[in-house]
């Protein structure tokens, strides 16, 4: 099914950011905005909360602790004790090193997993690309045009007031 | 940019001087029950052991002149890693850190005093604190001659030894002033000149710190265990000083704050401080494991003895510091400083640097007291007197420094990027 949109062209950051602000308190939905390079402040004004991928991380980190734990000392203390080094078989500082390995594995491959399923990225998945100037030097608000219900003409001023350098408008296939 | 000067108030002072005199008080009262031998509980002890404690109880002078070196090298530490935090920012071109950068500078104020206390301890008490002082040991038809320590005459010698402890001092003092009179050179006649000559300065004091921090560990702490050695000492007693270091920084502009200072300085500022602590905790960690863990592994009596003595010696004496020290100093640090928010908020940080600041001082103890004291070290009106009178001195003269110069260093190249510095 195709999308429409509305893009605004930015060439100046603060003016992106005054822009975004405007445009949200004027009720319109940013769908997204394309930027060349991570822009201090824009997630704050576009209203993104904050990732809770730090809290995966912490309990994939905690699995990777217990069950690294829980492996070495099943494993050497009572399925199949030897003595190494004339240490007791349930040896915990010579546990630790394995255990900080397996916690940094757990939560880094739990987070990226998490990340991929959360955002449902696959290798399929196909990015429209909106405006290829955003990968170089311009800033790229998209908005979705609903039919019927958003005001052309109210956008492209809203959008130009608020220092737009042009406003195009793309169909995209999703 | 606005100046911004920290007034110290006579009551301020006062408090300080306070804090001195109750040091003092109480480590007269110390000195007094140990001398006469009041709780006598150490002679009922050693009478139980009976032959075995060959040894003769620690008497006042000893334990006095330990806690002095104990002190003294962990607020010396501090006022150092004061000059290493500031020539590690210049030599990274960091932008973040120029609105605090008046804090690690004032903390060098210090370093003046630590050398003078270092060096008169050492010559009063160096025989209470270093085994390797007594000349016996090297008499060959001496019957305590020690052939180990023998071997590390070349080193390991009255004169030698002074002569490190007088270069390190002045090679820190030298770099400290130089360092410090530009910074306020650049606040009063501005340019980029005295920033690129800080930079400058700041990578030579790196290649000197490198060098001068690990020996000064060896000397000062190593030393003190003297059959014993560690390649990883010098970075352990590194890590301990780094990481109470940047608790005390981060503690300091906390406390400025909640006074009304550093008005520019917000949580993205106390974020970085407080990853900072963060990091360096588990650093320490890391330390403090890879040598724990291949002395343990490896079993071997001379090495493990160290660890022995803190685990099981003196009928366990030191078993409780031991964990206290891994729960201070990393289990607490790094479950509470994990959120982000936390390392946001001055109320979790304060509570955190608190910590490690108590924390990495029980560090110290821990390196010098099984040595030193062995089973007579305790935690009484001496160290805790002790410990109150370098705390007052060392905040006396280190809010005197900060008082010296703005808290902005307002003509600071970096400054803006400070100002707007965003997480």
């Amino acid at each position: 099914m195709n999308k429409k949109f509305v893009l605004g062209i930015y060439d100046d950051e603060d003016v992106l950011l005054t822009a975004i602000e405007n445009v949200r308190a004027a009720g319109t939905k940013i769908y997204e905005v394309f930027s060349p390079y991570p822009v201090h402040g824009i997630d704050d004004v576009l209203g993104i909360k904050r990732s809770r991928l730090p809290i995966a991380a912490f309990f994939f980190g905690l699995f990777g602790t217990s069950f690294a734990l829980w492996m070495q000392i099943w494993m050497l203390g009572f399925d199949w004790p030897m003595i190494i080094g004339g240490k007791p078989h349930i040896a915990l500082p010579s546990f630790i090193p394995v255990t900080f390995e397996l916690t940094v594995l757990c939560a880094a491959h739990g987070m990226v997993i998490t990340f991929f399923i959360v955002t449902k990225l696959k290798p399929s998945t196909k990015v429209p690309v909106f405006d290829k100037r955003s990968t170089d030097d311009k800033f790229v608000m998209a908005i979705e045009v609903k039919d019927g219900v958003t005001d052309l003409a109210a956008l492209n001023d809203l959008l130009r007031t608020n220092g737009a350098i042009e406003v195009n408008q793309k169909e995209v296939l999703k | 940019m606005t100046e911004e000067r920290l007034i110290i108030s006579r009551k301020t002072n006062n408090k300080f001087f306070l804090m001195i005199a109750i040091g003092v008080v109480l480590l007269i009262v110390g000195i007094i029950a140990m001398a006469m031998g009041w709780g006598g509980e150490h002679h009922a002890v050693d009478a139980a052991h009976g032959e075995a404690a060959a040894h003769e109880p620690a008497t006042w002078v000893k334990r006095l002149y330990v806690n002095l070196w104990l002190n003294n090298v962990y607020f010396s530490g501090i006022a150092l890693i004061g000059v290493f935090f500031v020539a590690v920012q210049y030599v990274a071109y960091a932008g973040w850190s120029v609105l605090i950068k008046r804090i690690p500078e004032a903390l060098g104020y210090y370093l003046p005093i630590g050398g003078a206390v270092m060096l008169i301890v050492f010559l009063l008490g160096g025989h209470d604190i270093f085994h390797w002082t007594h000349d016996y040991l090297y008499d060959v038809n001496d019957p305590r001659f020690d052939p180990i320590i023998n071997g590390k005459k070349p080193y390991l010698n009255f004169a030698f030894f002074l002569i490190r402890m007088v270069v390190y001092f002045a090679l820190w003092i030298l770099f400290f002033n130089w360092l410090r009179r530009n910074s306020i050179a650049e606040d009063l006649q501005g340019g980029t000149n005295y920033y690129h000559k800080s930079i400058r300065i700041s990578a030579m004091f790196l290649v000197v710190f490198g060098v001068t921090s690990s020996m000064s560990a060896w000397d000062w702490v190593l030393s003190i265990d003297t059959h014993w050695f560690s390649t990883m000492f010098g970075w352990y007693v590194f890590a301990s000083w780094w990481v109470s270091g940047l608790a005390a920084i981060t503690l300091t502009v906390i406390i400025l704050k909640q006074n009304g200072y550093l008005k520019m300085v917000n949580a993205n500022h106390l974020h970085d401080l407080g990853k900072f602590c963060f990091a360096f905790s588990i650093f320490w960690t890391y330390i403090w494991f890879s040598q724990f863990m291949l002395y343990w592994y490896a079993n071997i009596p001379e090495e493990v003895i160290y660890f022995t003595e803190r685990l099981s010696g003196y009928d366990g004496k030191y078993l409780g510091i031991f964990f206290a020290n891994l729960v201070i100093n990393f289990a607490f640090p790094f479950l509470v400083l994990m959120t982000r928010d936390a390392k946001r908020q001055m109320i979790m940080l304060k509570l955190v640097t608190i910590a490690i600041l108590f924390g990495h001082w029980l560090d110290f103890y821990l390196m010098m007291m099984p040595a030193t004291m062995r089973g007579d070290a305790g935690f009484g009106f001496i160290e805790v007197g002790t410990a109150l009178v370098f705390l007052g001195v060392f905040l006396f003269t280190f809010a005197k420094g900060l008082s010296k110069a703005s808290l902005v260093p307002v003509n600071h190249p970096f400054l803006e990027e400070s100002i707007h510095h965003h997480v």
